[in-house]
C-alpha cells in the first residue's frame, strides 16, 4: 500500500472537515471470534482494561498480519475505545506494524555489540537475498538484547547467532520450508559464558 | 566465589518448578513468610543491594519509600531489558524463572503489594513463553495467589509483553505502557513510590535485583553485604560484547579490577588489537579507555572515574574501529528512540546524528565539534526523563577523549569531498 492509501503518520494532512470516528458500534462492527475472545480475556487479566491495548493489538496483528485499520477498528470496538486512541499506541511501537509486512519477521540487530562483529553486512545480505519475495519483513532493529551471540537476528522470535554471510541461504530456506531455523545457532540451546555456572 | 544467581544455571529443567524446588528453590519465600514484612524490609536494607537495573538506587530504601496502610499498592518488575550491551536478565528469565518469581513475591510481602506485573520486552518471545510456562507452575503450586501457602499474603501476577521501545524501560514509561498508552515518561515528583500505575503507590525493580531477593533470605542481609566493597555489595551479573574473544554473562563480585572482567574472562579483543575505548554500563555510559582498565568495578569507583556502572553491560572497541562510526551508531539509537515529547532530547538526538554526518562527509569544520558539545551539555538535565543524556553523555566523552581523531577524520573527509559549486577556492 502507499503511503498516500494509508490513512495515518505524522506526515499526511488531517482532514478537518471529517467527523471523528466513534468507538465502532458492536452491531456492524464484525470481529472473529477468536480474536475476540482473546482480548476479552486479556482485558479481564488487569485491574483496568485499557491496559490490554498491547496485547491485544498484538494478537489483532497476528491475524490481520498488521495493524490495519480493520484491525484497529476491531480492537476498538472490543475494547471500548476510539480507533485513534489505539492508532497513537500502534504508532509508537517498533514490533506493531503500521504498512501491510511479509510474514515473517526478520529483525536484525544492526546497535553497536553487533554493528562491531558485521551486523551491517549481514543486514545487507540478508535483504538482498530476500528482495523480491513477500514472504518475509527484513528490518534492522535496534538491540535485541543478544549481543552474547553477535551479530544476530530474530526470525519470528527465535534469536539465532552469530550469523556469518554464508548462513543467509540456509537461514531464509529453513522459513520458507517451514523448519527449525538454523537449530545449531539458535540462543535457547547456549550454555552460559559463565565458566563457574556449570561448575 | 560461588554463583549465587548462576549456580548451575545450565543444569536440565531448572526453569521447570520439580528441579527448582529440588534445589531449595521456595525456601526463601516459607521463611520470608514466617518473618514480618518488617524484618524482611530489614534484611533487604542490612544487604545493601542497589538495583541492577542502572540507577543504583539501594533497594531496601525504595521498598520503605512506599507509603503504608490498604492502598492499592502495585509492584512491577522491569524486564524491559533494552540497554544496548545488556542481555543478563534474559539469561536469568530464560534459565531460571523461579527465580525471579520466588523474589518478586518476597518483595510484594515486604512492600505489603497484592498485585504485581512483570513488564518483559516484546523481542523476547522465547523468554516471556517460559516466564508464563513458570508463573502457572507457580500458581498452580500456591505460590501465587490467595493467601500464599496459607498466609496472610496474597499476590496477582501477570506477565505483560511490550511491543519494542527502549523507553518504556524508562519507569515511568513504563508505566503509562503499561496502562496501555504510548511509552512516554512522565513529570517526576510525584514519584512512582507515591502515584505510579494506576495513580496508586508502585515499587518498580531491574529482574535481577528481584532475583537477588532469595539468596538475601537464605544467607540474611549481613551474609550477603559482605560480598563485594562497602558501598557496592554482593555479585553482578556483567554482560560483556564487541571485541571481546569470550562475550557472555559473567557473575562477578563487585569491586574487582575491570581488566579481570574483559580480560581473564571475556578474553579481551582478538590477537593484535588492544582495547581503544569500553563503555562499562551499557551504550549511555561514558566511555573509558585503556588507561581506566585497572578501575574496579563497582558503582563508585566507575563513577569516580567519571562512567557508570549502569545495567552491569561492558561493550570493548578495539583499535580497528573509528571513534566516529561508533558516536554514530550511539547517537542514530537515541534519536531513533527518543519519544519525542521533550524538545532538547527530540531535536538534540537529531542535531547530533546530522552534525555527525557532516563530519563523515568532509562538511565539517572544528567548530561544529564545539557545537557538538554544547548541544550535549544543553540536553543533560533538561529533559523529563534521561534519554537524552543517556545519548549526551558517552558522545560529550567521546568528543573529550577523541577530540584528535574527530579532527583528523573531519579534516581527511574534507579534503577528500568535492569542492561545493561557486565555491571561492
Amino acid at each position: 500500500m502507499s503511503a498516500a492509501a494509508s490513512p495515518r503518520g505524522w506526515d499526511l494532512p488531517a482532514d478537518l472537515d471529517k467527523d471523528p470516528a466513534r468507538i465502532p458500534d458492536p452491531a456492524t462492527t464484525a470481529v472473529p471470534q477468536g480474536l475476540r475472545s482473546e482480548i476479552e480475556s486479556q482485558m479481564a487479566s488487569y485491574p483496568d482494561a485499557r491496559s490490554a491495548a498491547l496485547p491485544a493489538l498484538e494478537a489483532a496483528q497476528r491475524v490481520h498480519g498488521w495493524c490495519s485499520p480493520e484491525a484497529i477498528a476491531q480492537v476498538a470496538c472490543v475494547m471500548g475505545v476510539t480507533p485513534a486512541s489505539l492508532d497513537a499506541v500502534a504508532t509508537f511501537y517498533d514490533m506493531l506494524e503500521t504498512e501491510p509486512v511479509g510474514e515473517h519477521s526478520v529483525y536484525v540487530c544492526t546497535n553497536i555489540s553487533c554493528s562491531l562483529r558485521g551486523a551491517d553486512e549481514l543486514h545487507a545480505a540478508i535483504r538482498a537475498a530476500a528482495d523480491g519475495d513477500p514472504a518475509f519483513n527484513v528490518r534492522a532493529f535496534e538491540c535485541l538484547g543478544a549481543c552474547d551471540i553477535a551479530p544476530m537476528a530474530s526470525i519470528d522470535g527465535v534469536y539465532v547467532g552469530p550469523l556469518t554471510i554464508a548462513d543467509v541461504p540456509q537461514l531464509l530456506d529453513d522459513v520458507r520450508a517451514g523448519r527449525d531455523v538454523l537449530p545449531d545457532k539458535q540462543l535457547i540451546r547456549r550454555s552460559c559464558a559463565d565458566p563457574e555456572a556449570s561448575a | 566465589m560461588k554463583a549465587l544467581l548462576f549456580d548451575r544455571i545450565d543444569e536440565p529443567g531448572l526453569n521447570t518448578l520439580a528441579v527448582y524446588e529440588s534445589r531449595g528453590g521456595y525456601q526463601s519465600l516459607r521463611r520470608a513468610l514466617q518473618m514480618t514484612p518488617d524484618g524482611v524490609l530489614k534484611e533487604l536494607e542490612a544487604s545493601g543491594l542497589r538495583g541492577r537495573g542502572g540507577a543504583g538506587f539501594a533497594m531496601g530504601k525504595k521498598v520503605s519509600f512506599l507509603p503504608h496502610g490498604s492502598l492499592e499498592k502495585y509492584l512491577v518488575c522491569n524486564a524491559d531489558e533494552s540497554e544496548p550491551g545488556t542481555f543478563k536478565d534474559r539469561e536469568l528469565m530464560q534459565k531460571t524463572p523461579h527465580m525471579l518469581i520466588e523474589g518478586l513475591i518476597i518483595a510484594s510481602y515486604a512492600a505489603g503489594t497484592a498485585c504485581s506485573f512483570i513488564y518483559i520486552r516484546g523481542e523476547y518471545v522465547q523468554q516471556a513463553d517460559i516466564l508464563d510456562a513458570a508463573l502457572a507452575e507457580a500458581r498452580d503450586a500456591g505460590y501465587v495467589g490467595e493467601r500464599i501457602l496459607g498466609s496472610e499474603h496474597s499476590l496477582s501476577l501477570v506477565v505483560h509483553r511490550g511491543a519494542g521501545a527502549y523507553i518504556c524501560g524508562e519507569e515511568t514509561g513504563l508505566l503509562d505502557s503499561l496502562e496501555g498508552k504510548r511509552g512516554n515518561p512522565r513529570l517526576k515528583p510525584p514519584f512512582p513510590a507515591n502515584q505510579g500505575l494506576y495513580q496508586g503507590p508502585t515499587l518498580i525493580n531491574n529482574v535481577e535485583t528481584l532475583a537477588t531477593v532469595p539468596a538475601i533470605i537464605r544467607m540474611s542481609g549481613a551474609e550477603y553485604a559482605k560480598l563485594g566493597t562497602e558501598t557496592s555489595t554482593g555479585t553482578k551479573l556483567v554482560s560483556i560484547s564487541g571485541h571481546v574473544q569470550r562475550p557472555g554473562n559473567y557473575e562477578i563480585e563487585l569491586g574487582i579490577p575491570s581488566r579481570e572482567i574483559i580480560y581473564d574472562l571475556a578474553g579481551g579483543p582478538p590477537d593484535g588489537r588492544t582495547v581503544k575505548c569500553w563503555f562499562p554500563g551499557g551504550s549511555s555510559a561514558p566511555v573509558l579507555t585503556a588507561e581506566d582498565l585497572d578501575v574496579p568495578y563497582d558503582f563508585d569507583s566507575l563513577a569516580k572515574a567519571g562512567s557508570m556502572l549502569g545495567s552491569g553491560a561492558i561493550i570493548v572497541v578495539d583499535d580497528s574501529t573509528p571513534i566516529l562510526d561508533v558516536a554514530m551508531k550511539v547517537a542514530k539509537f537515541y534519536s531513533h528512540e527518543s519519544c519525542g515529547k521533550c524538545t532538547p532530547c527530540r531535536e538534540g538526538t537529531n542535531w547530533t546524528v546530522r552534525m555527525l554526518e557532516r563530519i563523515d562527509c568532509g562538511k565539517a569544520s572544528p567548530m561544529d565539534l564545539e557545537i557538538m558539545a554544547s548541544v550535549q551539555d544543553h540536553i543533560i538535565g533538561h529533559c523529563l526523563c534521561v534519554l537524552g543524556d543517556a545519548m549526551a553523555m558517552p558522545i560529550g566523552s567521546m568528543i573529550a577523549k577523541f577530540r584528535d581523531e574527530f579532527e583528523a577524520h573531519m579534516e581527511h573527509q574534507r579534503l577528500r569531498a568535492p569542492a561545493p559549486s561557486g565555491a571561492v577556492a
